[in-house]
């Protein structure tokens, strides 16, 4: 399967699974979804449990979170995360606060989709990483898939779970993993391991980091498309990295970070949005305060460049991999 | 207030919009003089009319030496300011009982003039007029005014309890407890309700423990919220009364969604919100109305117009050029503007939209015409801003009285009764104050435990919680706390 027809299944597995399964969103009725995630829900479930919704973020959301209240389990599509920020009030004040406000009185046990990441000339705002936004709210937890099976273990693991969960799909890779090399022909996910994926239900536990490759040399921090532009660049330089794709930043799988960088004494953090307090400085610490009499070398962060994201020098801002290849070089140099 | 000539009330609007304009024109002149570096420009004479624009167009160059009137900023501003002395006398009040009362199933389209009306049943002497009359056996009367009297002899004293310092904030609903008793009475005990922070009358209908309410109010070891929340910011599930944000007007679409999972599951509840009329100013007034119209939500999206939004007047809402009920035109919803210091019109107005969403023929706005007595809250003095005697004046009079007014004249009432229930209620809120002030107030010690602070926050505990928290008593222990 495709990371689209993973997501794709596990909202059916879902719905036929759980009636308080509901998926609503712009465009994901009946035609099925702009990236085609929801496709044929609505004729297999009926208008009551997927449907489209008016232009309206703050009203996705809060909808989503009245719906909650009353016992039910939406799963709300925001078309592209950069177009999340007017649902922020909904998602920050009430969803995340809710269990907290009402002392678990009331739930939001939500899952909002929504595709996010660079990659594929989107220009502004339709490239952006928010993550970074969301790991910093309390009642939030974060997940973001780099695979077809996980994308799918996921984000039925993120249904089950009854706490609001923002599960960001790299769009770069919904329809193959992604090297980094743009100007080499696209790949599809056929004959890679990760798109095994089970026809029913499994899920991936949130809160549990994946060892991509295991390895001596350094421990490299990442999620989302990163991973395979990674994963290829590790492999042409013949560097022996452990990378660790983290899945779920909130809540982090703290022991997965601490066991390998106290094993290699290096670390690398690669994340696709702007450097300035994004997810990597929350990384960096936590590495820096648990394993600091481990480390050999300063902490390096690979990331976009603190700019809106651009159209034409794409290359140039995306961290590709000749910019973790000289990361990589440096942090071994040290 | 509607500016609209067929709108009886709209007329006071009219009136108050011409002196409004005159005193606008004074202050943009006097604004655009004082602006540093615009001390050569001329001053715009009051009331300019279309000469005088235009010399002062052509004098500054504005427009780029076209022939135009230079543009004017129109900053809105009350009738009545400190210091001034208030006078409604201008002031049109339909008669009570004029209205017309649609059938429940009529399209929202043949009533919009409704929107610009104002629905009232309580005339002058007490009786209840007209086709909004819901025409209710005494007890339902009588359990009416006395949860209104007891909503404000709860307000009294939570209001003195903070001014001792025994909590941090309390925010009272004088002058508009016929919103929340009076739809109360007219829903299901089983309705959902999401409300803002001014309908504690609701809870005190549905008979929630006073006690309750003042542990979540003094933040004490009895507090189910474990003093988490701001005090009156109440959760009530079992009473059908939804967690209350800080956030303005997050509770609309949260509403609507609920309403619309009700629908969606072939349900009978419906549901029913409220924010004030400067809330519909938020993005989210305007999301759930789309999302109410649309999927034709079993809600009723209550807009308290109290005139006041802490010390900006309606105006800043929109109330110069409209309604809040002629909002619901634009979204094909059916629209109603009732005296809400009617408890009788806000009982009907409510049960017509509770059997319109129940009969699913969708959603209904209704204005509650009303006006906020006291300070928005024990933070707040609205002697900085508005007219000390707008409340005494207010042409719509005491929600209270009124109801009570009628009682007597129905001669199911009388005044001695009143007094004897006013002590009564007085003394059960006394009790109960005494009762919670056991469980602690807030400072003195009868708090959660510091560590519940983590709960609650996720389901289960994540790590980096359970750090903290251990931190934290590692620190309090360490301080020797």
């Amino acid at each position: 399967m495709s990371m689209i027809q993973a997501i794709n299944s596990a909202l059916d597995v879902m719905m036929e699974r759980d009636p308080d399964v509901v998926v609503m969103g712009e465009d994901v009725g009946y035609f099925g979804g702009v990236f085609r995630a929801t496709a044929g829900l609505q004729k297999k479930y009926g208008k009551n449990r997927v449907f489209d919704t008016p232009i309206t973020e703050i009203g996705i959301i809060g909808v989503a979170v009245g719906m909650g209240a009353y016992g039910l389990r939406p799963v709300p599509e925001i078309q592209f995360a950069d177009y999340i920020y007017p649902a922020l009030d909904q998602l920050v004040s009430e969803a995340a606060r809710l269990r907290y406000r009402s002392a678990g009185e009331f739930i939001a046990p939500m899952t909002v989709r929504s595709p996010f990441g660079g990659g594929i000339f989107g220009g502004q705002t339709h490239s952006q990483s928010p993550e970074g936004i969301f790991t910093h709210v309390s009642g939030i937890k974060t997940v973001i898939p780099s695979t077809p099976y996980d994308a799918k273990g996921l984000l039925i693991a993120a249904i089950e779970d009854n706490d609001p969960v923002i599960f960001f799909e790299p769009k770069r890779i919904y329809n193959g993993p992604f090297d980094g090399h743009y100007d080499r022909p696209a790949k599809s996910w056929a004959g890679h391991p990760g798109a095994m994926v089970p026809e029913g239900y499994y899920r991936v536990p949130l809160g549990q980091a994946r060892t991509v490759r295991a390895g001596e040399a350094l421990t490299i921090l990442c999620y989302g498309t990163m991973e395979h532009v990674i994963e290829s660049t590790v492999t042409e330089m013949g560097v022996d990295a452990e990378i660790i794709d983290l899945r779920t930043l909130v809540p982090l799988d703290i022991d997965a970070i601490e066991q390998s960088v106290k094993k290699t004494g290096r670390c690398l953090i690669v994340h696709e949005a702007t450097r300035t307090s994004g997810f990597g400085a929350e990384l960096s610490a936590l590495v820096q305060e648990r394993c600091f009499y481990h480390l050999e070398a300063p902490i390096e962060r690979v990331t976009g460049f603190d700019t809106p994201y651009p159209h034409s020098l794409e290359w140039a801002y995306f961290p590709g991999p000749v910019r973790i290849r000289e990361a990589i070089t440096k942090i071994m140099r040290d | 207030m509607g500016d609209r000539d067929d709108s009886g009330a709209g007329k006071a609007g009219n009136e108050q919009g011409k002196r409004l304009g005159e005193q606008d024109a004074r202050r943009a002149g006097e604004n655009l003089a004082a602006r540093p570096g615009n001390a050569d420009l001329p001053t715009v004479p009051s009331g300019p009319g279309e000469a005088d624009r235009a010399d002062f167009a052509a004098e500054t160059t504005s427009g780029g030496g076209r022939n135009l009137p230079q543009l004017r900023l129109h900053v809105p501003e009350p009738q009545f300011r400190p210091g001034d002395e208030a006078d409604f006398n201008h002031f049109d009040i339909p008669a009570a009982g004029a209205a017309r009362r649609p059938d429940e199933a009529a399209d929202a389209g043949t009533m919009r003039e409704l929107a610009y009306d104002l629905v009232r049943v309580l005339d002058e002497e007490g009786r209840a007029l007209g086709p909004w009359d819901p025409k209710l056996p005494p007890e339902t009367l009588l359990r009416m005014l006395r949860g209104m009297a007891l909503t404000r002899a709860f307000d009294a004293r939570m209001f003195r309890a903070q001014r001792q310092g025994k909590t941090s904030f309390y925010m009272k609903s004088t002058g508009e407890e016929a919103v929340s008793i009076g739809a109360a009475a007219a829903l299901a005990s089983d309705d959902m309700c999401f409300p803002s922070y001014r309908q504690q009358g609701i809870l005190i209908a549905r008979g929630w423990p006073l006690v309750d309410m003042m542990n979540q109010i003094y933040s004490n070891k009895g507090d189910r919220l474990k003093g988490r929340q701001l005090p009156i910011m109440y959760s009530a599930r079992e009473a059908g009364f939804f967690s209350i944000s800080g956030n303005l007007a997050t509770q609309y679409p949260q509403a609507v969604g609920w309403a619309m999972a009700s629908a969606a599951r072939g349900d009978t509840r419906i549901a029913a919100t409220w924010c004030g009329e400067g809330s519909t100013a938020e993005g989210d007034f305007h999301s759930a109305c789309t999302f109410a119209s649309v999927y034709r939500a079993p809600v009723i999206l209550n807009v308290v117009n109290n005139q006041w939004a802490i010390s900006s007047f309606s105006g800043f809402a929109g109330a110069e050029a409209t309604t809040f009920a002629a909002r619901a035109i634009g979204y094909g919803i059916a629209g109603l503007r009732i005296d809400g210091n009617d408890a009788l019109a806000v009982y009907a107005a409510t049960r017509w939209a509770a059997d319109r969403a129940r009969a699913n023929h969708g959603p209904t706005l209704i204005e509650h015409f009303t006006y906020r007595t006291e300070g928005h809250s024990t933070s707040d003095d609205p002697s900085a801003y508005r007219s000390a005697d707008e409340g005494s004046r207010w042409p719509l009079g005491d929600p209270i009285a009124r109801l009570k007014q009628h009682c007597i004249a129905i001669g199911i009432w009388d005044e001695e009764r009143q007094a004897a229930m006013d002590k009564e209620l007085a003394e059960q809120v006394r009790e109960a104050a005494r009762e919670a002030e056991k469980n602690g107030i807030l400072g003195h010690g009868l708090h959660q435990p510091m560590e519940s602070m983590f709960e609650d926050v996720f389901e289960e505990m994540p790590w980096h919680l359970r750090e903290q928290q251990q931190q934290m008593l590692d620190e309090a222990k360490a301080a020797g706390l």
